[in-house]
Order: C-alpha cells, then sequence, then structure tokens
C-alpha cells in the first residue's frame, strides 16, 4: 500500500502498538478482523497523509478532480489488455495509482474483501466503494495500454 | 436515457457498469454488450486486471526482526506505563 518495504515494516510495527494500546476499546461491534484492518489502514493513511500531497489522500480520491480521475472509453477500441497482463507492469501500475484508489483496490482486488467491509473500514458508502474500484481499475488500464503502446512503438 | 437495456448509449452504460459489476452478476450478459465491441473490450480489460490482481503481492511476511521489534517496544511502552504514577494498573 506504501510502494516501500521499510516504510511497510515500520507501519506495521506502528500497526501492533496502537492494536496493544487500544484493544481494549474493541466493544465486538464488527468482526475483530475487520477492526484490526480499519486501525491497520488508518495507520497507513495517517502516514500518507504525513508525507504531503504528492499523493492523493483517501479524501480526495473520493472526488478526484477531471484530470485526476480515469478516462472514459468512448474512443476506438484501438488497443485492448488480451492475454495474461504482466505482473510486473500490473504492480508498478498500481504503485502509481493516487493513495486512494491503491488502497480500494488492493483490499477488493488483491486481498479480497468485499464492499460492504471495504466500507466499513473506510467509513464510507457500499456505493462509493464500488465507484472508487472502478475509477481504480480504469486507471490502471490506462497505464497499461499506455505502456503497452509505448512497447509497441520501440 | 432510456429504459431498455439494449437502448443504452456508451455513456450511459459505462455510467452503470461500477453496480454492474459489483452486483455479482456476469456483466458480459448485458444486452448493450451484444452490439457494443468498444464497451465489450473495456469489460473484457477490467475482468482481466481483477483477475490478474489475485497474482500481485504474494506471499509477503514481515521478516522475523519486525516481531522482535514489536515485542521489545511492546515491553518498553509497558516498562514506562508502570513507572508512571496515575497510569499503572489498579492492583
Amino acid at each position: 500500500m506504501v510502494g516501500n518495504i521499510a516504510e511497510a515494516e515500520d507501519l506495521t510495527q506502528e500497526a501492533f502498538l496502537q492494536l496493544h494500546r487500544k484493544i481494549a476499546t474493541f466493544r465486538g461491534d464488527s468482526a475483530f478482523s475487520t477492526w484490526l484492518h480499519r486501525l491497520a489502514i488508518n495507520v497507513v493513511l495517517m502516514q500518507l497523509r504525513k508525507k504531503g500531497l504528492s499523493l492523493i489522500s483517501l479524501d480526495e480520491a473520493m472526488e478526484p478532480t477531471p484530470e485526476e480521475g480515469p478516462s472514459r472509453s468512448f474512443g476506438a477500441p484501438d488497443l485492448t489488455l488480451t492475454g495474461a497482463i504482466d505482473r510486473l507492469a500490473l504492480e508498478r501500475a498500481v504503485a502509481d495509482l493516487p493513495a486512494g484508489y491503491r488502497l480500494i483496490f488492493i483490499l477488493h482486488d488483491v486481498e479480497g474483501f468485499e464492499h460492504n467491509e471495504i466500507a466499513s473500514m473506510l467509513d464510507c458508502s457500499i456505493g462509493n466503494s464500488k465507484s472508487q474500484l472502478h475509477k481504480a481499475r480504469l486507471k490502471l488500464r490506462d497505464a497499461l495500454r499506455a505502456q503497452t503502446q509505448q512497447e509497441a512503438q520501440t | 436515457m432510456t429504459s431498455d437495456p439494449s437502448k443504452l448509449s456508451c455513456a450511459e452504460f459505462q455510467a452503470q457498469l461500477p453496480d454492474l459489476i459489483g452486483s455479482g452478476v456476469d456483466a458480459s450478459t448485458h444486452p448493450h454488450l451484444q452490439n457494443c465491441e468498444l464497451c465489450g473490450s473495456l469489460l473484457a480489460d477490467l475482468e482481466t486486471i481483477a483477475e490478474a490482481a489475485r497474482q500481485l503481492f504474494p506471499g509477503v511476511e514481515p521478516p522475523d526482526e519486525v516481531w522482535e521489534h514489536i515485542e521489545s517496544a511492546i515491553k518498553q511502552k509497558d516498562e514506562k506505563s508502570a513507572g508512571e504514577p496515575g497510569l499503572a494498573p489498579e492492583s
């Protein structure tokens, strides 16, 4: 989610320290795994916000500006992502996503959480989660198509 | 906006896509796709990306040092809390 192993390890430590500090506040309103994920995601979001505005925050990803949003597909289908996608190319494209899109894409498509679980973790509506996931996939498609096009020209 | 799904424009169909895909139904059977190569290829690409995502970041486990750091940080915090008046657990 942060695209850096050392930073991910620091955040893992911070998440467990927060867990140790806050475990007594868990009231069982949600599944423990959801609560723990929410806590860990808050640690990640705080870190992303601390790092400044080079990354779009989750709030901003909910309302991306037109130039930051993915393009819609009304042109000719000149280039499609046929066959298997190169894993490294996709990992690079995911790393380049704005933080909010990346978070929802990883939670849903990589880790397999359902939209209702993501909505609960991120305090957003299920519709919002679906919509942001869709925009994340569209942005990835744009990035992968651009890459394929570039490779075809060289 | 038309109520007949086969007469949707591409813009209308694509506006419905997030809900359609998120609902769990097979979006590829939507009537709009029977005559629209453009939206068909869009949907195929999005499904390919979602499928490929399952193979990403396999088996990433933090190294043992991370757990050791966590353990020692928790111990330090506990010792610090025990030493501070008013923060020690009630006996």
